[in-house]
């Protein structure tokens, strides 16, 4: 199977570029989207079972040796993230298929070489790949978050353009410095690279700072606030899932194999991400819309994926592959919902939400199931996730982190109590807007005014479909098929431990990835 | 040193130019920050060997590492398109540096001003 590996890479750009090619014909489109997502789903499945026992598949892409090749390696984490990133993928396709997001030509093959760029970057064994994968990924998101033009959205775009600019420079800086201080970029010649000169310890930081730039630790998080809730709901769903998740990966791998997990820089790992976890708890509380409150949560879930980091065992790095599955899944789900209600309603406010449980049931159960899975509460993966992480902990004796594992969980709760009150229980606002709808649909639309295109938005929908309520099915169902997937994986989280276990051991002892790697 | 000192002024000069408000200057730091990269790349090959590397004519032990090279190649390649991506967006996004930055992120407020691309 390891000719197939560089096909994850080049059948999304195919497809992109087939998909270009079918222009308006929004079917085709979608054929040849889907068609590519999930083939790479069953790839990556296909890969998930020939690596479950700790094996490592590499392609020395172009048959060069190994050490002078730039090589393509598969092993169980790998797989588990294309399993994953290509189900969100299929998810957050359909949602756009019924947002009417597809309807510009350039959304889907934007979409896909997006998702190209990203399983490219969990499958490469090179640094400056890396480097270049995560460039791919990054550019069609640019294009995602300003491609409507509105004012918010550009400015929006501007911060995540540069900021996401300045990090990439960074990560080249510190590509070119590993390069410089070892004479490779070839991540299975730099194993334990960190450890034997402080030269290449520093280019190693350097590169990890910023992957956690991109992955959004605190504190340098603030970027990601202020930009993914301004751009559509669908590409909110993709970018949350797939692009900060890159961020964490290249954590893992990089630290893992250069670093060997080195002991000594624990206890700053502890403190950020632990600082992460409370930062991004308390700022999800400050919000008062819902993907902002969602997107504040992000960092303090990256905190819990990586915690595992700060002790550095096969327990920690076991639960912390496990949350980050089960986290892509559960906050898919969470950002799909909202986004339903978004998309129907016409804004995210708490304030002029409300009553949606009563008119919209199925989706309001998918958004508690995903809600109390992000939380931690049995059956869902989210339990699963939470109660090893934080066994995890208490094994290392970092009692502080259990603590903090515990604490931040009220946290999350509160944050999605919140918006559960706001938008899903209580009255419905719709009643004292109604008052408004028969002047403001005969008005011109004051484009200065937000309230007065939502209060519009409204009367048309009253006016043309009768009472509210009806969403479409294809709306609810992919926030809602994650939503299951969460409660499977909360079930039958056998499983997947196993997996993640397996995945952990070849972080701890990475000698299979870099014999595999090196060709030696 | 010389290139160390080159890598210096650049990042200073495009720091600088990246934390002023026009999206243009903000372009052309990035410019300068993309050059300050690309030499650091090439310094990191080694500065003393400078031949070219070709293997039948020149001594291995004065040629120059073409892998670094090839990495800035890349890595100018990639500035360029997002340059170009950022000079775009400075052109079309008008007057999105106003006081309204701070804009509450209702798909309302997006989509009603929206300018179709």
């Amino acid at each position: 199977m390891n000719d197939l590996i560089p096909f994850l890479l080049w059948l999304p750009l195919l497809g992109a570029a087939l998909t270009l090619a079918a222009g308006e014909r929004v079917r085709l489109q979608r054929a040849i989207s889907f068609t590519v997502s999930a083939l790479v789903l069953a790839y990556g499945i296909t890969m998930l079972t020939l690596t479950s026992d700790g094996s490592v598949v590499v392609e020395q892409v172009a048959g060069w040796p190994g050490g002078i090749a730039i090589p393509f390696a598969v092993d169980t984490l790998s797989a588990l993230m294309i399993t994953v990133a290509a189900l969100l993928v299929l998810a957050s396709t359909a949602f756009a298929v019924f947002t009417g997001d597809d309807e510009d030509r350039y959304f889907l093959p934007l979409v896909l070489v997006l998702s190209g760029g990203v399983y490219g970057a969990f499958v490469t064994a090179d640094l400056f790949n890396l480097f270049v994968m995560i460039e791919v990924a990054l550019i069609p998101s640019y294009v995602l978050i300003t491609r409507r033009g509105s004012a918010s959205e550009m400015g929006a775009g501007r911060i995540y353009l540069t900021v996401n600019l300045l990090v990439s420079t960074v990560l080249l800086a510190g590509v070119g410095l590993v390069y410089g201080t070892t004479g490779t970029v070839n991540l299975g010649e730099l194993a334990g690279a960190a450890t034997e000169s402080v030269g290449a310890a520093l280019a190693g930081g350097v590169v990890l700072v910023a992957l956690g730039a991109k992955a959004a630790l605190v504190p340098v998080h603030s970027w990601l606030p202020r930009t993914y809730p301004f751009a559509s709901v669908a590409t909110t769903a993709l970018l949350s899932g797939l692009l900060t998740k890159i961020g964490v990966y290249g954590i893992f791998r990089v630290y893992a194999v250069m670093f060997s997990g080195d002991e000594r820089l624990q206890t700053p790992w502890l403190v950020i991400l632990l600082v992460t976890m409370v930062v991004g708890g308390l700022g999800a509380l400050g919000e008062s819309a819902m993907r902002p409150i969602l997107v504040f949560g992000m960092s303090s879930q990256v905190g819990y994926v990586l915690l595992g980091i700060g002790f550095f065992g096969e327990l920690g790095l076991q639960a912390g592959i496990f949350y980050l599955v089960h986290n892509i899944i559960a906050k898919g789900a969470l950002f799909l919902t909202c986004g339903a209600v978004e998309h129907e309603e016409g804004t995210g406010e708490l304030s002029r939400l409300g009553g949606v449980a009563r008119r919209e049931p199925l989706l309001a159960l998918a958004f508690i199931a995903a809600a109390l899975s992000l939380v931690g509460i049995p059956p869902f993966s989210g339990f699963v996730a939470k109660f090893s992480v934080a066994r995890a902990a208490a094994i290392e004796g970092e009692w502080i982190a259990v603590a903090l594992v515990v604490a931040v969980s009220l946290l999350t709760l509160l944050a999605m109590m919140k918006i559960w009150n706001g938008v899903f229980w209580g009255a419905d606002p719709d009643e004292a807007d109604h008052s408004f709808a028969p002047g403001a649909s005969g008005a011109v639309p004051d484009h200065t005014d937000p309230m007065s295109s939502t209060l519009l938005r409204r009367a048309k929908v009253a006016i043309t479909e009768g009472p509210p309520g009806g969403m479409p099915r294809g709306l609810i169902l992919p926030g809602l098929a994650l939503a299951v997937l969460s409660l499977v994986l909360g079930l039958g989280a056998d499983v997947l431990l196993g997996l993640t276990g397996t995945a952990a051991q070849g972080l701890v002892d990475p000698s299979a990835y870099v014999i595999a790697v090196t060709d030696r | 040193m010389s290139a160390a000192v080159l890598v210096a002024v650049l990042v200073a000069g495009g720091v600088y130019l990246l934390l002023q408000r026009g999206l243009v200057r903000v372009t052309f730091g990035f410019v300068l920050l993309g050059h300050a990269a690309n030499v650091l790349l090439l310094a990191a090959g080694g500065m003393s060997r400078r031949e070219p590397p070709l293997l039948s004519t020149t001594d291995p032990a004065v040629a120059a590492d073409p892998l670094p090279q090839a990495f800035a190649l890349t890595a100018i390649v990639i500035t360029f398109g997002v340059s170009v991506y950022l000079l775009a967006v400075a052109g079309n996004g008008g007057d999105d540096d106003a006081a309204d930055a701070e804009a509450d992120p209702s798909p309302a407020r997006m989509t009603e001003q929206g300018v179709e691309l």
